[in-house]
């Protein structure tokens, strides 16, 4: 069977998986099935077969699992979304439109050959670093900058921004990393790269400092630097190299968190969640990380079931607030327990999977290091984001990919898939004809 | 570049392995402590949306239920009592969750009231499109003992405990002052009661409080006496009063001088040297072993939570100190002194165990607990017990707490055409004659149907025999009828 077949084969059941959590929620709702829970699922399989049929016509080769898990992921955010608010399932539902059409247009717009974006690096790295600082324009939310309001829609430039300096990094590591390595001195048992090129190392280190001072959000940094090692590890195979990024970057937030009240508080509320003070701090407390722990105690192994979480209390005041962005994992974890929750986790860990095997298959060093960087960004954000609601680290808000509301993580993150099976088709098809 | 890239999805691999035994930990190996944390209202959320079962009391008298409010998927359950809760309200509790919180039975027996059962059969149920409804709990209290019960208490601080000495059924729990469970949804209501500290009127001062017990405790120190084999009822002793104890005299009620007496003798006349020497000769060791067998240092297993029972025994300033210390007075330990505190759930188990023939039976408050449609849920009637003494030493002092209402300090308990047995106690509260009042006893003496302890608090000049007993005997006649 070839690439294609298997995918549409593997779409079959996420097709399923979203029609009976559909038909689940209203059986839960009004003691009756409504042929509703089929439109949505027959809505779905339409959109799934849309993005199959342009993989089919542009992409042939491409990985044919990596679509198949996304969609997955996508109907566990809808029927989650839907669950907790029908009109927010719409907008999702919408905004899947849109991330499927910047899809299309990526993967038309880069079919020959997607390593003409190398050309436009700097470019890119520019415009990242101007997007991200947008949001400095506005007002602060939830102590962070990292929205812009676009008319009626509210638009979040870290999404993309991810991408463009990761597309930037595999670039420029490209060039540089032989001269990296050839160069490196020992200093005290550890390797140094040349101070030459240390340079543009230490400018993204500071751009990370810097964007952690100026947006003020963890996470995005964690996201950020994290990729940015993951690339110099790989690109260099010095692991000296991440123990010095990771040491500086320890420094930096140490610093930084005694100079931002916002990340002093985070860190806070991780360390004494049930502390009555911090707890009922009407601003910044711990009163969303103790309730999400709260929330996932209440789903135990199997969870309450479909629409059995309470979200909302007597007179419908959120108990646990950002349900459907930063704590949809905690209400996942709540209505399909742990076993659910550890499903979630493992599609998740079969995209890492896939993506790194794109990683392995290219042939060129930039799409290496691109499938790599994508791969990791994606990883370390539900790692961000997991990781805060469970409270494995510090919480900071950023999205669960795919399935968490929202349009530009939606947008981004179907744009980074199309790069990956960008990578993956020309991989495939090469190994193919060799 | 493949081997990083492979070693870097070990990170990855590592990080999400993370994840997911954090989700465990969240999930099932702490989620107990995150559902019981004090800050986690979730589960009482949850709970409101159960149709809670009904309490009710022995002869099927109903005291509590749950009415729904509101209609819809955000219907919720309110707790109602019934004007006849209010002779109940210490040993039923209530349950206002979001306000004061839960108490008595709707707390010991909220996992039955709820309908709880294990998470493989909730499974099930779930599958089965079964809505979680609570189980209804009978309890083995009597309307009309607890009525007799708290019109006897009259108001005066104290309580009253009858038990089936044979079965563990509590018959009656009373404690006054008491309250009106239908007031506690009410906040200043119940900061007005947790405000009246002398009164206490939500404490449950049958299983809450520790009172100096008295010479009901020379029925503790008998069984020791006549169970050790040191001995027998008929082993003479010397009365005089006073009598060195510990170093200092210890002086009889009314500074009677008795003289040589059998030990039946001086349980009939309550004589406080006879019982202190008996002590004394037994020896710490011994008697912190039978006041162990009888339950004191621990919680009374009683179906109450936790936290409205205490263990009786020495209180230091420390807390519990064990009988067999170094520090203890242990001649006025056996006759109720020195710095003993009982609660009269403890005194009438003591009471029970001797009526049972030495056996002890764990006392039970529910009956049975049934579900919706009437099956059995659990069956929570007679646990086998414990033996305290041997059967012939209960027989013996049995006997003995005969005489004390025959002929002794407790005829005030005595019962037209039915023998009972008991023993009275008075503990000086201080040197102006303020005391605590105390009976314990059974009846009918060679078949015991029914077993009591009875104390009020604070009472001038009042006497155990004069004050407790006739309580008593009202209690136990109307639970014989």
């Amino acid at each position: 069977m070839n690439e294609r077949n298997r995918e549409l084969f593997a779409l079959i059941p996420a097709t399923l998986l979203v029609t009976a959590g559909f038909t689940a929620i209203f059986i839960q709702r009004e003691d009756l099935v409504s042929d509703l829970s089929l439109t949505y699922g027959a809505i779905f399989l339409g959109l799934c077969l849309a993005g199959h049929l342009v993989l089919r016509t542009f992409l042939p080769h491409a990985d044919p699992y990596l679509f198949a898990l996304v969609a997955v992921l996508a109907c566990f955010g809808l029927v989650m979304l839907y669950r907790l608010d029908e009109d927010l399932a719409r907008e999702q539902a919408q905004w899947f439109v849109v991330g499927l059409i910047c899809f299309t247009l990526t993967i038309v717009a880069l079919r020959r050959d997607h390593r003409v974006l190398e050309r436009y690096r700097y470019v890119i790295a520019l415009s990242a670093i101007v997007a991200l600082l947008l949001p400095r324009l506005g007002s602060p939310k939830n102590g962070a900058y990292l929205a812009v309001d676009i008319g009626p829609i509210e638009f979040q430039p870290a999404e993309l921004a991810k991408i463009a300096i990761v597309i930037f990094l595999a670039s420029y590591l490209r060039d540089t990393r032989q001269v990296l390595v050839v160069g490196a001195r020992r200093f005290a048992g550890i390797t140094f790269p040349p101070l030459k090129h240390l340079g543009p190392l230490l400018a993204v280190w500071g751009t990370a400092m810097a964007l952690l001072f100026v947006i003020q959000d963890l996470g995005s940094s964690i996201m950020f630097f994290g990729g940015f090692l993951a690339l110099v590890y790989v690109a260099t195979n010095r692991i000296s190299f991440v123990v010095i990024g990771l040491t500086l970057f320890a420094i930096g937030a140490r610093t930084l968190y005694a100079l931002r009240p916002t990340i002093e508080g985070r860190v806070d509320a991780w360390l004494h969640p049930f502390d009555p003070v911090l707890y009922d701090k009407p601003f910044g407390g711990s009163y969303q990380l103790a309730q999400s722990v709260f929330s996932q105690a209440d789903g135990g192994l199997f969870g309450r079931g479909f629409g059995q979480a309470i979200i909302e209390g007597d007179g419908g005041a959120a108990i646990l607030p950002a349900a459907h962005t930063d704590f949809i994992y905690a209400v996942i974890t709540n209505e399909l327990g742990l076993l659910g929750a550890c499903a979630v986790l493992l599609v998740y860990l079969l995209i890492v999977e896939r993506g790194f095997k794109t990683a392995m298959l290219a042939t060129d060093s930039f799409s290496k290091l691109l499938a790599t960087g994508l791969t990791a960004v994606l990883a370390l954000q539900v790692f961000v984001i997991v990781g805060g609601v469970t409270k494995l680290i510090p919480l900071t808000g950023v999205t669960l990919p795919f399935v968490s509301y929202g349009g530009s993580s939606i947008v981004a993150n179907f744009i980074l898939l199309a790069l990956l099976l960008l990578i993956s088709d020309r991989a495939r098809r090469e190994a193919q004809e060799r | 570049m493949n081997a990083p890239i492979l070693k870097l999805f070990g990170v990855f691999l590592a990080l999400f392995g993370a994840l997911a035994a954090l989700t465990s930990w969240n999930t099932v190996l702490n989620a107990d402590a995150y559902r019981d944390n004090a800050l986690n209202k979730r589960g009482l959320l949850a709970e409101q949306r159960i149709g809670r079962g009904t309490i009710r009391a022995r002869d099927g008298e109903l005291l509590a239920r749950s009415v729904r409010r509101g209609g819809g998927e955000a219907g919720l359950y309110e707790r109602r009592y019934t004007g006849a809760a209010l002779q109940f309200a210490h040993a039923i509790g209530y349950d206002y969750p979001l306000g004061i919180g839960r108490a008595g039975l709707e707390r010991s027996r909220n996992d039955e009231l709820i309908g709880q059962r294990n998470e493989i059969v909730s499974l099930l149920d779930e599958l089965r499109g079964k809505r979680q409804v609570g189980d209804d709990v009978t309890t083995n209290l009597d309307p009309a003992a607890q009525r007799v019960a708290i019109g006897a208490l009259a108001g005066r601080r104290g309580a009253v405990v009858a038990i089936e000495p044979a079965t563990g059924k509590v018959r009656a729990m009373a404690s006054t002052p008491g309250y009106d469970p239908r007031e506690l949804d009410s906040e200043r209501r119940v900061s007005q009661l947790n405000g009246d500290e002398a009164n206490a009127p939500l404490v449950n001062r049958a299983t809450q409080s520790g009172f100096p017990p008295g010479s009901t405790m020379k029925v503790v120190t008998a069984a020791a006496a006549l169970d050790s084999g040191k001995f027998t009822p008929e082993s003479i002793v010397d009365g005089s009063s006073p009598k060195q104890i510990s170093g200092v005299p210890l002086e009889n009620f009314g500074q009677r001088d008795f003289g040589p007496i059998t030990l039946t003798a001086a349980l009939t006349n309550s004589v406080n040297t006879v019982w202190a020497q008996v002590a004394e000769r037994l020896g710490r060791k011994t008697l912190d072993d039978y006041m162990r067998r009888f339950g004191f240092y621990e919680d009374p297993p009683l179906d109450y939570p936790d936290g409205q029972l205490i263990p009786s025994g020495i209180y230091a300033e420390r807390g519990l100190i064990e009988a067999s210390s170094r520090s203890v007075d242990i001649g006025r330990v056996g006759i109720g002194q020195e710095r003993l505190r009982v609660t009269p759930l403890q005194m009438a188990i003591v009471a029970a165990t001797v009526a049972n023939g030495g056996v002890l039976v764990a006392p039970r408050l529910t009956d049975r607990v049934v579900d919706r449609d009437g099956r059995l849920v659990e069956d929570v009637r007679t646990v086998e017990g414990s033996r305290v003494m041997k059967a012939a030493t209960a027989r013996a002092l049995n006997e003995m707490m005969g005489n004390v209402v025959r002929e002794g300090s407790g005829t005030a308990a005595a019962l037209a055409g039915i023998d009972v047995a008991g023993k009275t106690g008075t503990a000086e509260l201080n040197r102006r004659g303020l005391n605590q009042p105390w009976f314990i006893g059974f009846a009918p003496q060679r078949s015991p149907r029914v077993a009591v302890a009875v104390t009020i608090q604070n009472v001038q000049g009042g006497q155990g025999g004069v004050v407790a007993a006739p309580i008593a005997k009202a209690v136990m006649a109307e639970l014989l009828r």
